[in-house]
């Protein structure tokens, strides 16, 4: 007498034709497709024959909110782009109206900006690490990255008062200078972070399920990889010897020595890898900017886009005037057309913006790193089982706030 | 906005890159604006030989912009009321020169069509779908034009300037995700 369970399979067996293939909705919610992605997917068995790939679930249409605000208050907006790292997107911004004005950026600002923003960094590739790593079933490299993240994450609180959406950035400078425990937990953050990532680094090097599921699981060549427009650690994980952060050096990265970590292969294992050794460098970035940190002011005197100091605006009216009316009509940017780029987390985050001469942005467009990286996915899943799949999104770090806007 | 083929304008203290000057010394037809600035050069170029200025661009050696950065839509309605209406605007990038280009498009109000370069670059496939779908601009020839951001309900295109950005359009109905 056979058992239920064998007749089941022996059912499908005899049902089954040779060829016959079936419908899959992976997501949207299903967990690693963050409730923002759906993929269907048409099956052979357990491997995948086509896909097809929906996004639009988040889309909040920021580029549209950015023509009804001012160019300052178009900042609070960036920051839910990649919320992740929202002092990227920030920056992004400013740097695109500071080009456009020719403003001078003050270089203590600078390097703060630097500062926070290769934190922001290694806290985007600890929430694509640690999760993706849990997906395959490595749980205890989550509580080391996030203890790295949690511990950043209280030095931006304490910068500026918020954690997520921090808004530090603003056009010409920063919000505030460096609190008074600044030093202690820059400090701390340099000394600790690095020894989390080495613990995180010994836990997966040989760990022979992550690299079984990982290597040789959507490859991607370097050719395959420009032409899809592919930037960031993805694109260097092929090959690709592309960082905006080299190529068109800002914020004075031309003065800072790092290296841009690259891998060959292009496949989920070696995008793991080149994030651990983006994290690395990144914090060799931080303890330069630390050691050389300029004193003086933290936004630029151009009374084009910065507010007076509080003292000057109450006591001459030229002050007052230039502070009334940066408050009530904004900024006023010459009209024209421009883009200008960051080597963001996930790749190049770029940003084209038309200005019609007005306090308004006329026309926002953001180029977000991973929308070229998403585009692929239904292409270099065909031919993977469902389960590589979880190892493709998870290395690929897609973050649905800056894919769909 | 000139019409005539060759327009030129140049801010003070730049010189015309060698990208431009290749570019003109090909497609002097095509050409009908160019705006030179120190890394952000940007030639408005006719609609009708798109896919093979572009393909010029990838493949000459001396240009190389084998990286398609983005491909966009700009409603100039209320920007300028000589121009034709839509602008598609696309951003290229060399890995080899380290150089950049900007693509401009200008295109009529009932006539918003234009080749796509889906065949010249692939990544072009979705960023032209995110042009159609937010402004209408029909890419000819792309092998997948569906809407990618807003639902299959939605009526209108968001991001023209004729669109209320407080409207909204709810999605009540099931659609089904095809394959081809």
């Amino acid at each position: 007498m056979t058992s239920t369970a064998a007749r089941t399979a022996d059912l499908k067996l005899a049902t089954r034709d040779e060829g016959e293939t079936q419908i899959l909705n992976f997501g949207p919610a299903q967990p690693i497709m963050h409730g923002a992605l759906r993929l269907k997917l048409r099956l052979d068995g357990e491997s995948i024959v086509a896909s097809r790939m929906e996004i639009g679930y988040l889309h909040r249409c920021f580029e549209k909110m950015a023509e009804q605000q001012t160019w300052n208050t178009v900042i609070p907006f960036t920051d839910r782009l990649n919320y992740c790292s929202s002092v990227m997107n920030n920056l992004g911004w400013c740097k695109a109206i500071e080009d456009w004005m020719g403003i001078e950026v003050p270089a203590r600002a600078q390097a703060i900006r630097v500062f926070f923003n290769e934190m922001h960094r290694i806290m985007d590739h600890c929430v694509c690490l640690g999760p993706g790593l849990v997906d395959l079933g490595a749980l205890t490299n989550l509580w080391y990255l996030f203890t790295v993240r949690e511990m950043a994450y209280t030095m931006i609180e304490h910068a500026c008062g918020s954690r997520l959406t921090t808004s530090y950035l603003r056009i010409g400078g920063v919000a505030f200078d460096l609190h008074k425990t600044f030093w202690k937990e820059a400090e701390e953050f340099l000394t600790k972070g690095p020894k989390f990532i080495d613990d995180v680094r010994r836990l997966i090097e040989r760990n022979r399920i992550f690299i079984e599921r990982t290597r040789d699981v959507g490859a991607v060549s370097k050719e395959d990889a420009i032409a899809w427009g592919w930037t960031g650690p993805c694109a260097r994980a092929s090959g690709v010897n592309y960082d905006v952060r080299k190529a068109r050096p800002y914020q004075g990265y031309d003065q800072l020595d790092f290296d841009v970590p690259l891998a060959e292969n292009g496949d989920s294992y070696d995008r793991y890898w080149v994030r651990l050794e983006e994290i690395t460098q990144s914090f060799r970035i931080m303890r330069q900017v630390l050691d050389h940190l300029p004193e003086g002011p933290i936004i630029t005197h151009d009374r084009r886009v910065a507010l007076p100091p509080k003292k000057e605006t109450y006591g001459n009216i030229e002050s007052l005037m230039n502070h009334f009316k940066l408050v009530f009509e904004g900024i006023q940017v010459p009209k024209g057309e421009w883009y200008s780029s960051t080597e963001a987390a996930n790749g190049e985050l770029g940003f084209f913006v038309v200005s019609d001469g007005s306090g308004n942005p006329y026309r926002v467009k953001v180029r977000p790193p991973c929308f070229a990286v998403a585009q692929a996915i239904e292409h270099i899943a065909v031919g993977h089982m469902v389960p590589d799949l979880t190892a493709i999104i998870g290395s690929l770090n897609i973050i649905a706030g800056e894919l769909d806007r | 906005m000139t019409e005539e083929a060759g327009h030129v304008t140049e801010e003070a203290g730049h010189i015309e890159p060698k990208t431009i000057g290749k570019l003109r010394e090909r497609f002097a037809d095509q050409i009908v604006d160019v705006t030179v600035r120190e890394g952000d050069d940007a030639v408005t170029v006719r609609r009708e030989r798109i896919v093979e200025i572009c393909t010029f661009l990838r493949d000459d050696p001396d240009l190389l912009f084998n990286y398609f950065i983005d491909v966009c839509g700009v409603d100039y309605s209320e920007f300028d009321p000589d121009m034709p209406r839509y602008g598609v605007i696309y951003h290229l990038y060399s890995l080899g020169h380290n150089h950049r280009i900007r693509l401009r498009v200008l295109l009529d109000e009932d006539d918003a069509k234009i080749d796509t370069v889906t065949g010249v670059w692939k990544g072009a496939n979705w960023f032209e779908r995110e042009a159609f779908d937010l402004y209408g601009i029909e890419f000819t020839g792309h092998p997948f034009l569906r809407r990618i951001l807003t639902h299959h309900q939605f009526v209108g295109h968001a991001l023209r300037k004729d669109y209320d950005h407080g409207k909204r359009q709810l999605c009540t109905e099931v659609w089904d995700l095809e394959f081809e």
